[in-house]
């Protein structure tokens, strides 16, 4: 057991450190889920990507420093202890990134991976539809082979695609065999959402914010990759065809995706709900709240730890699998319960939509996304417990 | 960085897995109860000990793994004991493991430059002819065990229990400043029913005749070491609490998979999947947390205390919960004592407040924290 960071290590995070604590806008920016703080977010990924701190662990080649993992979550702790912005590119960077870097043509990889990490392209993401949420494989939107036309022609409904009004492209599952049932039969697809073919309608979340879409498509065209820039600006196809299933789970237990959510930023909200127990100490902290403070503030410590245990076994070549689905029940609900808790110490100005208020709603939606907590939950049970599928 | 147990170290543990399992399974914890009817068979008359696992462990030097090599020890470290105590938790092993290799050599170390006694103890625990009881007793030398939470968070959990009394040759006594050396023979010692009747628990009054010729360590020297021993103490029961956990979990998955109701394996139900898996989530959870404070203490991290405190809380609560999930999961099968659950199961019931509670040690983390 070794828990010092390398000397060269220490080096990035100063460097890092220095860098954020020079260009990390103050005061922070308003909400990345409506239309103008989006555009403010974008400018903060422009400027992230000018000095190759958009994504750390990518190669130089497309817009990173060849990081390790280490130093990525270095960056991480950085980048959340400074207060750094909300990641409005983060669904193409850690969802289609990593099946990019493992299904994607030398082609792909070199037209979109650029383009995402310098945030000219964003990226939402086209899983859930109306009926297909938990049940992904239930999946109706469909893509129909026009042989004259050389493409594919997409046709049905998305939704709870989160930023869907501010991107311009969207990654999901489309059936491209009508006769397919379930899990066979799907296409992985990368869609534009401008042009004829495409709606794309905003609307309200929890938060008030406009962070959610529904997406239409109506005989949306995307023409045949042919390897060159004027046709992969149109869309394309990840992986085989009717093979999208397996392109789409294969990475989502990357240590490049989600799973890996990143501690920094967990402790940091541990960190600023003790200075909130403390500043609050004057009305009379009960031993009730301190104990509920020191509670979660260990559940942070806890995920933090686990995640360099989880880290060293990436490093030394254990793959995670399903024991990804432990962080991702746990981070999510360690997140409502900081702002719970932040809530309660808060008593009656709880209810102002302050800081803690509009960070609670957000958790709330941790347990939900990606794969809800009672689908993780069985993951867990059937893969990692070995309880039996039925 | 490399959070992770080192080669040797996963090889040691292994070693430790496999002569508990062969030496310490269900008929050896019923004998070590001292009342076969509530141990749910076994021959009766234990005295909280499994001969053959000590022996065994004693044999492969396990004992004297921190015993420093002036007096025939490894002189390895924290690190390196923590997670043999796993194994320890894991097995159900009632012996003075943690007490002896861990809490005494601790405080041992620290009296050695000075005393002869300690050097000579150290040799002996090395060689692995002893066994030491390790206790943090209330000084006001009243019947009452008490909690004292409120001062700073270098406060130790006091209790005047102290378990297989009968069967130790010295045992550690630490008072506010002052350690003593007590032969459990002079001391008035009754026997009291623990939950866990292989803890073969003991109660007794801190005798007024100690003084200069018991002492070991006095005044700020002695504080130190109570301290220091008192968190590997507490450190040592949450991980044989985090083995405890993974054990019960074992026989529970296994149980889930073989019993079947409506014509399925009970396991298949959702709403025993989620039990079985936010039980197992808090275990996950909680061990990297033992695994870092050991690696504190080890290095003398000034936030060594701080470390074992989240460490003990989590383990102490997630034993708790593998505790109750289980038995929920067996049904009435879990109820009975001719099942083994319950050798486990009240094991963790009663190291989960030992050397301080979810409650005691949350609160050595909000002291440090909030400062208060």
């Amino acid at each position: 057991m070794d828990l010092t960071w390398s000397e060269s290590e220490e080096a990035f995070r100063t460097e890092a450190r220095s860098w954020l604590e020079s260009n990390v806008p103050t005061p922070s920016l308003p909400s990345g889920d409506t239309k103008e703080g989006f555009a403010l977010h974008l400018e903060w990924e422009h400027r992230l990507a000018a000095d190759q701190w958009a994504v750390v662990s990518w190669p130089k080649a497309f817009g990173g420093r060849d990081a390790s993992l280490w130093e990525w979550l270095i960056f991480e702790e950085e980048y959340y202890r400074v207060g750094g912005p909300q990641r409005v590119t983060q669904n193409g960077i850690f969802l289609l990134a990593p099946t990019i870097f493992e299904f994607g043509t030398a082609a792909q990889q070199d037209y979109y991976l650029p383009r995402m990490s310098s945030a000219v392209d964003l990226w939402c993401q086209g899983w859930s539809e109306p009926n297909a949420g938990s049940d992904l494989a239930a999946v109706r939107s469909k893509a129909t082979r026009d042989e004259a036309a050389g493409g594919w022609r997409l046709s049905g409904q998305k939704t709870w695609t989160t930023r869907g009004a501010f991107c311009n492209y969207l990654f999901g599952l489309f059936r491209t065999d009508p006769e397919s049932e379930r899990h066979k039969g799907m296409t992985y697809f990368m869609v534009p959402l401008e042009g004829d073919g495409v709606t794309v309608r905003g609307f309200g979340r929890l938060d008030g914010d406009e962070g959610f879409a529904e997406v239409f498509f109506d005989d949306l065209f995307i023409p045949d990759d042919d390897g060159t820039p004027d046709t992969m600006v149109r869309g394309g196809i990840l992986g085989e065809v009717n093979q999208g299933w397996g392109v789409a789970m294969a990475t989502t237990s990357s240590e490049r995706g989600l799973t890996l959510r990143s501690p920094g930023r967990f402790q940091a909200t541990a960190t600023r709900l003790v200075d909130l127990a403390r500043e609050r100490m004057g009305d009379g902290l009960s031993q009730q709240m301190a104990d509920a403070v020191a509670d979660a503030w260990i559940d942070a410590e806890a995920y933090s730890l686990f995640t360099l245990s989880d880290v060293t076994g990436v490093v030394e070549g254990v793959s995670m699998g399903a024991r990804s689905s432990y962080n991702k029940i746990f981070w999510s609900e360690l997140d409502v319960r900081l702002h719970e808790v932040a809530l309660d110490l808060l008593g009656a100005e709880a209810e102002l939509d302050g800081p803690w208020m509009k960070g609670y709603q957000f958790a709330l939606s941790g347990p939900i996304y990606a794969g809800t907590n009672e689908i993780q939950r069985n993951i867990v049970a059937e893969r990692v417990l070995g309880l039996p599928r039925k | 960085m490399r959070f992770a147990l080192t080669e040797d170290q996963v090889e040691f543990r292994a070693v430790v897995r496999g002569l508990l399992a062969d030496t310490c399974g269900p008929d050896e914890l019923r004998a070590a109860w001292p009342d076969a009817e509530t141990a749910g068979g076994g021959p009766g008359g234990g005295n909280g000990r499994v001969p053959g696992a000590w022996s065994a462990l004693a044999e492969m030097g396990v004992l004297g793994i921190m015993v420093p090599e002036a007096q025939g020890g490894l002189a390895m470290t924290e690190e390196d004991l923590i997670p043999l105590l796993l194994e320890a938790g894991w097995a159900g092993l009632p012996d003075p493991l943690a007490a002896t290799a861990g809490v005494a050599v601790t405080l041992l170390r620290h009296a050695s430059s000075s005393e002869p006694r300690a050097q000579e103890l150290l040799a002996q625990i090395a060689t692995g002819e002893i066994s030491l009881g390790c206790v943090f007793a209330n000084s006001s030398r009243s019947n009452s065990t008490g909690l004292e939470s409120t001062e700073s968070a270098s406060v130790v959990a006091v209790s005047n229990f102290v378990p297989a009394a009968t069967s130790l040759d010295q045992i550690l006594l630490c008072l506010d400043d002052s350690v003593h050396l007590v032969d459990p023979a002079s001391l008035h010692l009754e026997r009291v029913q623990s939950v866990d009747g292989a803890r073969d628990l003991f109660h007794f009054v801190v005798p007024a005749e100690l003084g200069e010729s018991t002492a070991l360590l006095t005044g700020a020297a002695a504080q130190a070491a109570t301290l220091a021993a008192f968190d590997f103490a507490a450190l040592g029961a949450a991980a044989e609490l985090i083995g405890l956990s993974r054990r019960m979990l074992e026989m529970t998955i296994l149980y889930a998979t073989e019993r079947k109701q409506f014509g399925v394996q009970i396991g298949s139900f959702q709403a025993v999947k989620h039990h079985l898996t936010n039980a197992s989530l808090a275990v996950e959870f909680a061990e990297p947390l033992v695994l870092r404070a050991a690696n504190s203490l080890a290095l003398g991290n000034p936030q060594a205390s701080l470390h074992v405190s989240m460490a003990k809380a989590k383990a102490s609560a997630a034993a708790k919960g593998a505790a109750a999930a289980s038995l929920q999961v067996h049904g009435a099968i879990g109820y009975t004592v001719e099942y083994d659950l319950h050798l486990y199961m009240k094991r963790s019931w009663a190291l989960a407040g030992e050397f301080g509670d979810v409650e005691f040690h949350r609160r050595r983390v909000s002291a440090e924290l909030l400062a208060i």
